[in-house]
């Protein structure tokens, strides 16, 4: 299925906020844009409000104030024709556990208006897409965790949706079947379905997204390219995997070095900084590297960056 | 597709969903209430009634409770539909699935109630079959047969439909069947006329619902009633409105469903 290209915004967010029954300000004014065909990361910490925003725009929570709209669609003034547009995959699974896969998906597709024999066709090519077509006559309480997530996506595929928006599909996956989750959605997001992504596997957002939005306290606290913000990091940490570490560690202006035990050493060094005079460094010191690695993906650095800066302004901004 | 197509798409869904659900746990949804009923006929109808004689109308008691029963099983097995089966899509989350479609919240409203509806004519049925082996009946006006019955069964789906809705717990979808329903069917006059009591009873006795449903069937049935039919049909019918406007008006308001 490929879907048209059109100029309006696959998604405008315009100010929303939301504030619950209890006082918690979980949207604090949230303004975004999602260019069609786009594949977008919504990062952010536990509570940071991405289940919120994600809840407003499916219409499971009513904003307080401020509107979104999908592909020029408000969701508060035309919610019916704003729902067509969009599939959603949820954090938590939420479907009948005792109905069959297929029928669950054939019965999604009819909530949306869909004839049974389309949905039918549809149903068996997205389960057999998703590697669950053997199981789509179990019950869904006997499929695997994995499989759960997949049959989530397949489900949310039924309506094919323009706006595919997926709040953590990957959680409690194992790394293979994430991979082929992840080839599924790259493929249909080239096919033209612009998708939104949230997750907390930031290696999986790294590799998958070209823009992004990290929110905490519900503020986005940055909102840019995949690129543009892999290049604001300045630092980067490596790992090294060594025959012999000497009681003294070596020193070298800039670069700090730090022992994790007997065979392993880090060194946090900037980015621009060549690792020729490392090595000769550990070579003068006698130690012999036999691999190295980085520490942690360079998004995940960044991301905790972000998250701590922006909780220390709001503590100054507290404080004044 | 238009909004109508689209809609009715849905609600054929929902309301085979619904089926589908009765069938697949017929032992839990049909099974029962036969097996109760089955009871008391045979207690109440055969063992005590043989004793009491006629009643009313020159009908046995036999006779004159089959209507009763037939109604009351009705009611509880609506009502027991809507609340287990949309309280478990809302603690099961599978609500979602349709909060987040573009179906219109009457469409999911009325799936619910139909699915209702037909368990509890279906029970009905059994219990009515059961009832020709007990004894013989001879329906005076079907029209008002099928009516009453039909307006028993939505009351109750839609009073099902609220109550699930707002409740959180599965205490919450027992508690009204406990203290409310049941009180409220044994004084409905399933098992004898309302005439037989005395004053504030009998006057007190007319607030109760379902002694409209209950005479209404029984007139259909056997011909007789202690209330006006015309009343019994104004009552059930405000009733049907005043619940279907409160349902659906908590559906727009997302009480209990959205945040």
């Amino acid at each position: 299925m490929v879907q048209p290209m059109s100029s309006t915004p696959a998604l405008v967010v315009d100010n929303l906020r939301k504030t619950y029954g209890n006082g918690v300000q979980a949207l604090k004014g949230i303004s975004l844009t999602v260019q069609p065909g786009d594949f977008f990361a919504l990062l952010g910490p536990n509570g940071a409000g991405k289940s919120t925003l994600i809840g407003i725009l499916s219409s499971l929570v009513n904003s307080t104030s401020g509107d979104a709209e999908i592909f020029g669609v408000s969701v508060n003034k035309r919610r019916n024709e704003a729902m067509k547009l969009i599939g959603l995959v949820p954090q938590e699974l939420n479907f009948n556990q005792f109905e069959r896969p297929f029928d669950i998906c054939v019965n999604e597709a009819g909530f949306y208006g869909i004839p049974r024999k389309i949905a039918a066709e549809r149903a068996e090519k997205y389960l057999k897409e998703l590697r669950l077509w053997d199981k789509a006559k179990d019950q869904a309480r006997m499929l695997s965790g994995g499989m759960k997530r997949r049959l989530m996506i397949a489900r949310a595929m039924m309506n094919e949706p323009r706006l595919l928006i997926l709040d953590e599909p990957t959680a409690g996956v194992d790394i293979e079947i994430r991979r082929s989750m992840w080839q599924f959605i790259s493929g249909i997001n080239a096919a033209g379905t612009t998708v939104i992504l949230t997750t907390h596997y930031l290696e999986e957002a790294e590799q998958l997204c070209r823009n992004i939005a990290i929110i905490d306290h519900g503020a986005i606290v940055e909102n840019t390219t995949m690129k543009q913000l892999l290049s604001k990091l300045d630092v980067e940490t490596f790992v090294f995997d060594v025959d012999n570490l000497p009681n003294q560690l070596p020193a070298l202006p800039g670069i700090i070095f730090r022992r994790v035990d007997d065979h392993t050493l880090e060194a946090e060094m900037p980015r621009t900084q060549a690792l020729n005079a490392l090595f000769e460094v550990f070579s003068s010191h006698g130690i012999s590297v036999t691999s190295m690695r980085n520490k942690t993906n360079r998004l995940e650095e960044l991301f905790v960056r972000l998250v701590e800066n922006g909780r220390q302004e709001a503590g100054k901004e507290k404080v004044a | 597709m238009s909004y109508m197509a689209g809609n009715l798409v849905a609600l054929r869904t929902i309301v085979r969903r619904e089926i589908v659900r009765i069938m697949r746990i017929w032992t839990q949804t049909l099974i029962p209430p036969a097996i109760t009923m089955t009871l008391y006929f045979v207690i109440f109808g055969k063992l005590i009634g043989s004793r009491i004689g006629t009643i009313q109308g020159g009908f046995s008691y036999m006779q004159y409770i089959v209507p009763g029963l037939v109604m009351m099983s009705i009611i509880t097995n609506s009502y027991g539909n809507i609340s287990s089966s949309f309280f478990g899509a809302k603690f099961q989350r599978s609500v979602e699935e349709m909060l987040v479609s573009p179906m219109s919240n009457w469409v999911i409203l009325l799936g619910y109630v139909t699915g209702a509806v037909a368990r509890g004519l279906v029970v009905g049925l059994l219990v009515l079959l059961i009832a020709l082996g007990f004894t013989s009946l001879h329906v005076a006006h079907p029209l008002i047969t099928l009516l009453s019955v039909l307006f028993g069964a939505t009351i109750f789906s839609l009073a099902g439909f609220v109550n699930a809705v707002y409740a959180k717990k599965f205490d919450d979808i027992a508690l009204v069947p406990t203290f409310v329903l049941t009180p409220l069917t044994y004084l409905g006059g399933v098992f004898y006329s309302v005439t037989m009591l005395g004053e504030p009873w009998q006057a007190i006795s007319r607030i109760n619902p379902i002694l409209y449903m209950v005479n209404a069937f029984r007139f259909g049935v056997l011909g007789i009633s202690d209330v006006q039919i015309g009343v019994a049909f104004a009552v059930m019918m405000a009733f049907v409105v005043g619940l279907s406007w409160l349902a659906l008006n908590l559906l727009k308001r997302g009480v209990g469903l959205r945040s």
